[in-house]
Protein backbone atom coordinates (compact mmCIF):
# COMPACT_ATOMS: atom_id res chain seq x y z
CA UNK A 1 0.00 0.00 0.00
CA UNK A 2 1.43 3.80 -0.96
CA UNK A 3 1.55 5.50 1.99
CA UNK A 4 -0.23 9.08 1.12
CA UNK A 5 1.82 11.89 3.48
CA UNK A 6 0.38 14.11 4.32
CA UNK A 7 2.04 18.00 3.83
CA UNK A 8 3.04 19.26 7.22
CA UNK A 9 1.20 22.65 7.52
CA UNK A 10 2.58 25.15 9.81
CA UNK A 11 -0.32 26.00 12.44
CA UNK A 12 1.08 29.52 13.65
CA UNK A 13 -0.31 32.28 11.61
CA UNK A 14 1.78 35.70 11.43
CA UNK A 15 -0.10 38.00 14.10
CA UNK A 16 2.61 41.14 13.20
CA UNK A 17 -0.35 42.92 11.02
CA UNK A 18 -2.95 41.91 13.66
CA UNK A 19 -1.26 43.32 16.81
CA UNK A 20 -0.27 46.29 14.69
CA UNK A 21 -3.86 46.95 13.91
CA UNK A 22 -5.13 46.39 17.41
CA UNK A 23 -2.48 48.75 19.16
CA UNK A 24 -3.78 51.31 16.39
CA UNK A 25 -7.19 51.01 17.06
CA UNK A 26 -6.02 50.91 21.36
CA UNK A 27 -4.25 53.89 21.08
CA UNK A 28 -6.65 55.79 19.42
CA UNK A 29 -9.35 55.08 21.79
CA UNK A 30 -7.23 55.51 24.89
CA UNK A 31 -6.72 59.45 23.53
CA UNK A 32 -9.81 59.73 22.28
CA UNK A 33 -11.87 58.52 25.74
CA UNK A 34 -12.68 61.41 28.15
CA UNK A 35 -10.40 61.29 31.58
CA UNK A 36 -13.11 61.28 34.07
CA UNK A 37 -13.16 64.54 37.15
CA UNK A 38 -14.26 63.64 40.19
CA UNK A 39 -17.78 65.16 40.66
CA UNK A 40 -17.58 67.92 43.47
CA UNK A 41 -21.01 66.36 44.84
CA UNK A 42 -20.77 62.74 44.40
CA UNK A 43 -24.66 60.93 43.85
CA UNK A 44 -26.09 58.12 43.50
CA UNK A 45 -28.59 58.49 40.58
CA UNK A 46 -31.59 55.96 40.97
CA UNK A 47 -31.95 53.13 38.09
CA UNK A 48 -33.95 53.03 35.28
CA UNK A 49 -34.97 50.79 31.96
CA UNK A 50 -35.11 53.58 29.63
CA UNK A 51 -32.31 54.29 27.34
CA UNK A 52 -31.84 57.58 25.99
CA UNK A 53 -28.50 59.42 26.36
CA UNK A 54 -27.87 62.99 27.16
CA UNK A 55 -27.06 65.61 24.59
CA UNK A 56 -22.90 66.75 24.86
CA UNK A 57 -23.62 70.16 24.75
CA UNK A 58 -26.25 72.82 25.32
CA UNK A 59 -26.83 70.93 28.47
CA UNK A 60 -27.42 72.15 32.14
CA UNK A 61 -27.30 70.01 35.19
CA UNK A 62 -28.89 70.39 38.13
CA UNK A 63 -27.10 68.35 40.85
CA UNK A 64 -29.53 67.54 43.81
CA UNK A 65 -28.19 65.29 47.02
CA UNK A 66 -27.43 65.98 50.39
CA UNK A 67 -30.01 68.63 50.61
CA UNK A 68 -27.72 70.37 48.56
CA UNK A 69 -27.83 71.68 44.81
CA UNK A 70 -24.99 72.08 42.46
CA UNK A 71 -24.90 73.54 38.92
CA UNK A 72 -23.17 72.49 35.67
CA UNK A 73 -23.09 73.60 32.01
CA UNK A 74 -21.32 71.78 29.24
CA UNK A 75 -19.85 73.79 26.50
CA UNK A 76 -17.22 76.72 27.40
CA UNK A 77 -18.55 79.41 25.41
CA UNK A 78 -22.05 79.00 26.85
CA UNK A 79 -20.27 79.30 30.08
CA UNK A 80 -18.20 81.92 29.76
CA UNK A 81 -21.27 83.90 28.32
CA UNK A 82 -23.30 82.65 31.86
CA UNK A 83 -20.58 84.32 33.98
CA UNK A 84 -20.57 87.45 32.86
CA UNK A 85 -24.11 87.11 32.36
CA UNK A 86 -24.37 86.72 36.15
CA UNK A 87 -21.39 89.27 37.10
CA UNK A 88 -23.19 91.34 35.80
CA UNK A 89 -26.49 90.90 37.61
CA UNK A 90 -24.86 91.01 40.77
CA UNK A 91 -22.06 93.49 40.12
CA UNK A 92 -19.08 90.93 40.11
CA UNK A 93 -16.74 91.50 37.89
CA UNK A 94 -14.68 88.50 36.37
CA UNK A 95 -11.33 88.74 34.74
CA UNK A 96 -10.65 86.98 31.48
CA UNK A 97 -8.60 84.75 33.34
CA UNK A 98 -10.99 83.74 35.80
CA UNK A 99 -13.78 82.84 32.91
CA UNK A 100 -11.29 80.96 31.05
CA UNK A 101 -10.98 79.14 33.79
CA UNK A 102 -14.86 78.73 34.85
CA UNK A 103 -15.06 77.14 31.59
CA UNK A 104 -12.91 74.41 31.83
CA UNK A 105 -14.75 73.97 35.86
CA UNK A 106 -17.25 71.34 36.25
CA UNK A 107 -19.97 71.80 38.54
CA UNK A 108 -20.22 74.34 41.65
CA UNK A 109 -22.27 74.88 44.20
CA UNK A 110 -21.60 78.26 45.91
CA UNK A 111 -23.57 81.63 46.15
CA UNK A 112 -22.33 83.72 43.57
CA UNK A 113 -20.27 85.89 45.99
CA UNK A 114 -18.12 83.03 46.60
CA UNK A 115 -17.64 81.93 43.36
CA UNK A 116 -14.25 83.41 42.30
CA UNK A 117 -12.82 81.80 45.43
CA UNK A 118 -13.55 78.78 44.19
CA UNK A 119 -12.60 79.89 40.71
CA UNK A 120 -9.02 79.92 41.73
CA UNK A 121 -9.14 76.83 43.26
CA UNK A 122 -7.17 73.90 42.18
CA UNK A 123 -9.53 71.26 40.72
CA UNK A 124 -8.69 68.70 43.30
CA UNK A 125 -9.35 71.06 46.14
CA UNK A 126 -12.75 72.21 44.45
CA UNK A 127 -13.65 68.75 45.61
CA UNK A 128 -12.85 68.89 48.95
CA UNK A 129 -13.57 72.54 49.54
CA UNK A 130 -17.19 71.53 51.55
CA UNK A 131 -19.43 73.84 48.78
CA UNK A 132 -22.73 74.65 50.41
CA UNK A 133 -24.82 74.80 47.30
CA UNK A 134 -26.47 77.43 45.36
CA UNK A 135 -29.13 79.03 47.04
CA UNK A 136 -32.68 78.70 46.07
CA UNK A 137 -35.14 80.40 48.90
CA UNK A 138 -37.54 82.72 47.62
CA UNK A 139 -35.61 85.53 49.28
CA UNK A 140 -32.27 84.56 47.39
CA UNK A 141 -33.04 82.14 44.53
CA UNK A 142 -29.70 82.37 42.22
CA UNK A 143 -30.62 79.13 41.13
CA UNK A 144 -32.85 80.57 38.99
CA UNK A 145 -30.57 83.28 38.07
CA UNK A 146 -28.05 80.63 36.29
CA UNK A 147 -30.72 79.15 34.58
CA UNK A 148 -32.40 82.35 33.01
CA UNK A 149 -28.88 83.64 32.12
CA UNK A 150 -27.40 80.13 30.91
CA UNK A 151 -30.19 79.68 28.58
CA UNK A 152 -30.35 83.19 27.13
CA UNK A 153 -26.64 82.67 26.23
CA UNK A 154 -27.60 79.24 24.75
CA UNK A 155 -30.02 80.96 22.79
CA UNK A 156 -27.43 84.07 22.12
CA UNK A 157 -24.99 81.59 20.92
CA UNK A 158 -25.84 78.17 19.42
CA UNK A 159 -29.78 79.79 18.61
CA UNK A 160 -31.21 76.65 20.76
CA UNK A 161 -32.99 76.18 23.56
CA UNK A 162 -31.30 74.95 26.71
CA UNK A 163 -31.26 71.45 27.82
CA UNK A 164 -32.03 70.71 31.25
CA UNK A 165 -31.48 67.64 33.19
CA UNK A 166 -31.82 66.73 36.80
CA UNK A 167 -29.52 64.55 38.99
CA UNK A 168 -30.88 63.83 41.54
CA UNK A 169 -29.72 61.20 44.91
CA UNK A 170 -31.82 58.09 45.12
CA UNK A 171 -32.39 58.77 48.36
CA UNK A 172 -33.18 62.52 48.23
CA UNK A 173 -36.48 63.18 49.70
CA UNK A 174 -39.17 64.00 47.12
CA UNK A 175 -39.91 67.74 48.42
CA UNK A 176 -36.40 69.01 47.65
CA UNK A 177 -36.59 67.57 43.74
CA UNK A 178 -40.18 69.23 43.66
CA UNK A 179 -38.48 72.39 44.53
CA UNK A 180 -36.53 72.40 41.07
CA UNK A 181 -39.13 71.23 39.30
CA UNK A 182 -41.16 74.14 40.51
CA UNK A 183 -38.45 76.59 39.87
CA UNK A 184 -37.58 74.81 36.08
CA UNK A 185 -41.54 75.16 35.56
CA UNK A 186 -42.05 78.86 37.10
CA UNK A 187 -39.41 79.72 33.48
CA UNK A 188 -41.60 77.60 31.35
CA UNK A 189 -39.71 74.13 31.05
CA UNK A 190 -42.14 71.34 31.06
CA UNK A 191 -39.76 69.14 29.50
CA UNK A 192 -36.81 68.32 31.65
CA UNK A 193 -33.85 64.95 31.83
CA UNK A 194 -33.65 63.29 34.85
CA UNK A 195 -30.53 61.37 34.92
CA UNK A 196 -30.54 58.05 35.87
CA UNK A 197 -28.60 54.75 35.74
CA UNK A 198 -29.19 51.45 34.18
CA UNK A 199 -30.60 48.17 34.95
CA UNK A 200 -32.47 45.16 33.25
CA UNK A 201 -36.30 44.86 32.85
CA UNK A 202 -36.26 42.32 35.68
CA UNK A 203 -36.33 43.72 39.16
CA UNK B 1 -0.36 28.09 16.96
CA UNK B 2 2.20 28.12 19.94
CA UNK B 3 4.76 27.42 19.34
CA UNK B 4 6.65 25.05 21.64
CA UNK B 5 10.70 24.89 21.27
CA UNK B 6 10.99 21.27 22.23
CA UNK B 7 14.65 21.57 23.05
CA UNK B 8 16.62 17.77 23.45
CA UNK B 9 17.29 17.32 26.79
CA UNK B 10 19.77 14.79 25.31
CA UNK B 11 22.55 16.73 27.23
CA UNK B 12 25.60 15.76 25.04
CA UNK B 13 25.92 12.79 24.47
CA UNK B 14 27.66 12.42 21.79
CA UNK B 15 30.04 15.03 22.57
CA UNK B 16 29.53 16.77 19.83
CA UNK B 17 28.38 20.89 20.52
CA UNK B 18 25.74 21.35 18.24
CA UNK B 19 24.06 24.93 17.52
CA UNK B 20 20.85 25.28 18.75
CA UNK B 21 18.72 26.72 15.92
CA UNK B 22 17.14 29.48 17.40
CA UNK B 23 13.11 30.20 16.43
CA UNK B 24 13.02 33.89 15.02
CA UNK B 25 9.23 33.88 15.68
CA UNK B 26 7.77 35.48 17.92
CA UNK B 27 4.19 34.18 19.38
CA UNK B 28 2.33 37.65 19.57
CA UNK B 29 -1.09 35.52 20.27
CA UNK B 30 -1.12 36.70 23.92
CA UNK B 31 -0.14 40.33 23.06
CA UNK B 32 -3.23 40.51 20.27
CA UNK B 33 -5.49 39.03 22.95
CA UNK B 34 -4.70 41.28 25.67
CA UNK B 35 -4.52 43.96 22.64
CA UNK B 36 -8.65 43.34 21.77
CA UNK B 37 -9.58 43.03 25.20
CA UNK B 38 -8.24 46.73 26.20
CA UNK B 39 -9.89 47.92 22.69
CA UNK B 40 -13.35 46.45 23.42
CA UNK B 41 -12.78 47.57 27.13
CA UNK B 42 -12.13 51.53 25.75
CA UNK B 43 -14.59 51.12 23.26
CA UNK B 44 -17.54 49.74 25.62
CA UNK B 45 -16.25 52.06 28.13
CA UNK B 46 -16.27 55.57 26.31
CA UNK B 47 -20.07 54.98 24.82
CA UNK B 48 -21.63 53.67 28.36
CA UNK B 49 -20.20 56.60 30.10
CA UNK B 50 -22.64 58.89 29.22
CA UNK B 51 -25.15 59.14 31.33
CA UNK B 52 -28.29 57.65 30.76
CA UNK B 53 -31.40 60.17 31.36
CA UNK B 54 -34.84 59.61 31.27
CA UNK B 55 -37.52 62.45 29.41
CA UNK B 56 -39.95 63.56 31.94
CA UNK B 57 -42.54 65.99 29.95
CA UNK B 58 -44.67 67.93 32.99
CA UNK B 59 -48.08 70.28 31.80
CA UNK B 60 -47.93 73.88 32.07
CA UNK B 61 -48.12 74.93 35.77
CA UNK B 62 -50.07 78.23 35.41
CA UNK B 63 -52.46 77.04 33.39
CA UNK B 64 -55.91 77.57 35.89
CA UNK B 65 -55.86 74.88 38.08
CA UNK B 66 -59.48 74.56 37.37
CA UNK B 67 -59.49 73.83 34.11
CA UNK B 68 -58.14 70.89 34.47
CA UNK B 69 -61.16 69.54 36.81
CA UNK B 70 -63.59 70.41 33.61
CA UNK B 71 -61.79 67.69 31.73
CA UNK B 72 -64.06 65.07 32.24
CA UNK B 73 -62.39 62.04 32.42
CA UNK B 74 -64.41 58.31 33.37
CA UNK B 75 -63.53 57.68 36.89
CA UNK B 76 -63.27 53.88 35.90
CA UNK B 77 -60.07 54.34 34.01
CA UNK B 78 -58.12 56.25 36.52
CA UNK B 79 -55.88 54.42 39.10
CA UNK B 80 -54.28 56.05 41.71
CA UNK B 81 -50.59 55.67 43.10
CA UNK B 82 -49.49 56.99 46.27
CA UNK B 83 -45.69 56.92 47.28
CA UNK B 84 -45.03 57.12 50.74
CA UNK B 85 -42.14 56.81 53.38
CA UNK B 86 -40.20 53.76 53.46
CA UNK B 87 -41.10 52.89 50.17
CA UNK B 88 -44.39 52.39 50.85
CA UNK B 89 -46.91 51.90 47.59
CA UNK B 90 -50.36 52.22 47.99
CA UNK B 91 -52.50 52.11 44.63
CA UNK B 92 -56.47 52.21 44.16
CA UNK B 93 -58.49 52.22 41.14
CA UNK B 94 -61.72 55.25 40.38
CA UNK B 95 -62.13 57.18 43.06
CA UNK B 96 -61.46 56.71 46.85
CA UNK B 97 -65.34 57.10 48.11
CA UNK B 98 -66.42 54.51 45.65
CA UNK B 99 -63.01 52.71 44.54
CA UNK B 100 -63.44 49.85 42.03
CA UNK B 101 -60.47 48.02 43.78
CA UNK B 102 -57.97 48.61 47.00
CA UNK B 103 -56.75 51.12 48.06
CA UNK B 104 -53.96 48.12 48.82
CA UNK B 105 -50.27 48.26 49.83
CA UNK B 106 -48.15 47.04 46.84
CA UNK B 107 -44.86 46.35 46.43
CA UNK B 108 -42.62 48.00 43.68
CA UNK B 109 -41.13 45.36 41.11
CA UNK B 110 -42.08 43.13 38.77
CA UNK B 111 -44.06 41.25 41.04
CA UNK B 112 -45.47 43.77 42.58
CA UNK B 113 -46.79 46.73 41.03
CA UNK B 114 -46.23 45.84 37.09
CA UNK B 115 -47.92 42.86 37.23
CA UNK B 116 -51.50 44.77 38.51
CA UNK B 117 -50.62 47.79 36.21
CA UNK B 118 -50.62 45.49 33.04
CA UNK B 119 -53.62 43.37 34.29
CA UNK B 120 -55.67 47.20 35.13
CA UNK B 121 -54.45 48.25 31.57
CA UNK B 122 -55.76 45.32 29.61
CA UNK B 123 -58.97 45.64 31.65
CA UNK B 124 -59.47 48.99 30.84
CA UNK B 125 -59.08 48.89 27.08
CA UNK B 126 -61.90 46.05 27.63
CA UNK B 127 -63.99 48.56 29.16
CA UNK B 128 -64.08 51.57 27.27
CA UNK B 129 -63.42 48.79 24.30
CA UNK B 130 -61.45 51.59 22.68
CA UNK B 131 -57.77 51.55 21.88
CA UNK B 132 -56.65 55.40 22.35
CA UNK B 133 -58.73 55.10 25.84
CA UNK B 134 -56.47 53.87 27.79
CA UNK B 135 -55.53 53.60 31.62
CA UNK B 136 -54.94 56.76 33.32
CA UNK B 137 -52.54 56.86 36.30
CA UNK B 138 -52.55 59.41 38.77
CA UNK B 139 -49.18 59.61 40.43
CA UNK B 140 -48.74 61.15 44.24
CA UNK B 141 -45.67 61.33 45.66
CA UNK B 142 -45.67 61.75 49.08
CA UNK B 143 -43.52 64.57 51.06
CA UNK B 144 -41.86 61.33 52.67
CA UNK B 145 -41.31 59.39 49.86
CA UNK B 146 -37.81 59.61 48.17
CA UNK B 147 -36.60 60.37 44.87
CA UNK B 148 -35.64 56.77 44.07
CA UNK B 149 -39.47 55.79 44.27
CA UNK B 150 -40.68 58.84 41.71
CA UNK B 151 -38.06 57.19 39.09
CA UNK B 152 -39.35 53.59 39.60
CA UNK B 153 -42.71 54.69 39.09
CA UNK B 154 -41.83 56.67 36.06
CA UNK B 155 -39.92 53.44 34.76
CA UNK B 156 -42.50 51.19 35.57
CA UNK B 157 -44.89 53.79 33.36
CA UNK B 158 -42.53 53.48 30.58
CA UNK B 159 -41.91 49.69 30.93
CA UNK B 160 -46.12 48.47 30.67
CA UNK B 161 -45.99 51.39 28.22
CA UNK B 162 -49.11 53.62 30.32
CA UNK B 163 -48.82 57.09 28.08
CA UNK B 164 -50.94 58.81 29.79
CA UNK B 165 -50.07 59.38 33.32
CA UNK B 166 -49.78 62.95 35.58
CA UNK B 167 -47.60 63.36 38.84
CA UNK B 168 -50.52 65.62 41.07
CA UNK B 169 -49.10 66.70 44.29
CA UNK B 170 -52.17 67.24 46.30
CA UNK B 171 -53.24 64.87 48.63
CA UNK B 172 -57.25 64.25 50.54
CA UNK B 173 -57.25 64.51 54.14
CA UNK B 174 -58.40 60.31 53.56
CA UNK B 175 -55.37 59.74 51.08
CA UNK B 176 -52.97 61.00 53.61
CA UNK B 177 -54.42 58.41 56.20
CA UNK B 178 -53.74 55.65 54.16
CA UNK B 179 -50.27 56.95 52.88
CA UNK B 180 -49.48 57.35 56.74
CA UNK B 181 -51.57 54.02 58.46
CA UNK B 182 -48.66 51.60 58.91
Amino acid sequence: MAKIKMKKKSTSTDMTAMCDVAFLLLTFFILTATAKVPEALPVDTPASTVQSKLPDSDLAIITVGKGKVFFDIKGREIRKRTLEGMGAKYGITFSEDDKAKFALMDDFGVPIAGLKQIIDMKAADRTKAGQPGIPLDSLDNQLKDWLLVSRRATIDLDDKELQIAIKGDAKEEYPKIKKIMDILQDQKINSFNLVTGMRGKDF
Amino acid sequence: MAELNTGDGGGGKGGKVRSKKQNSKVDLTAMVDLAFLLITFFMLTTSLSKPQSMDLSLPDKNEDPTKDKDLKVDEKRTMTIMMGENNKLVYYMGLLDAPIAGPKDIAYGKDGIRRELLARKKSVIEYTGNKDKGIIVIIKPGTKSKYKNLVDILDEMAITGVGTYAIVNDFQPKEKELLEKK
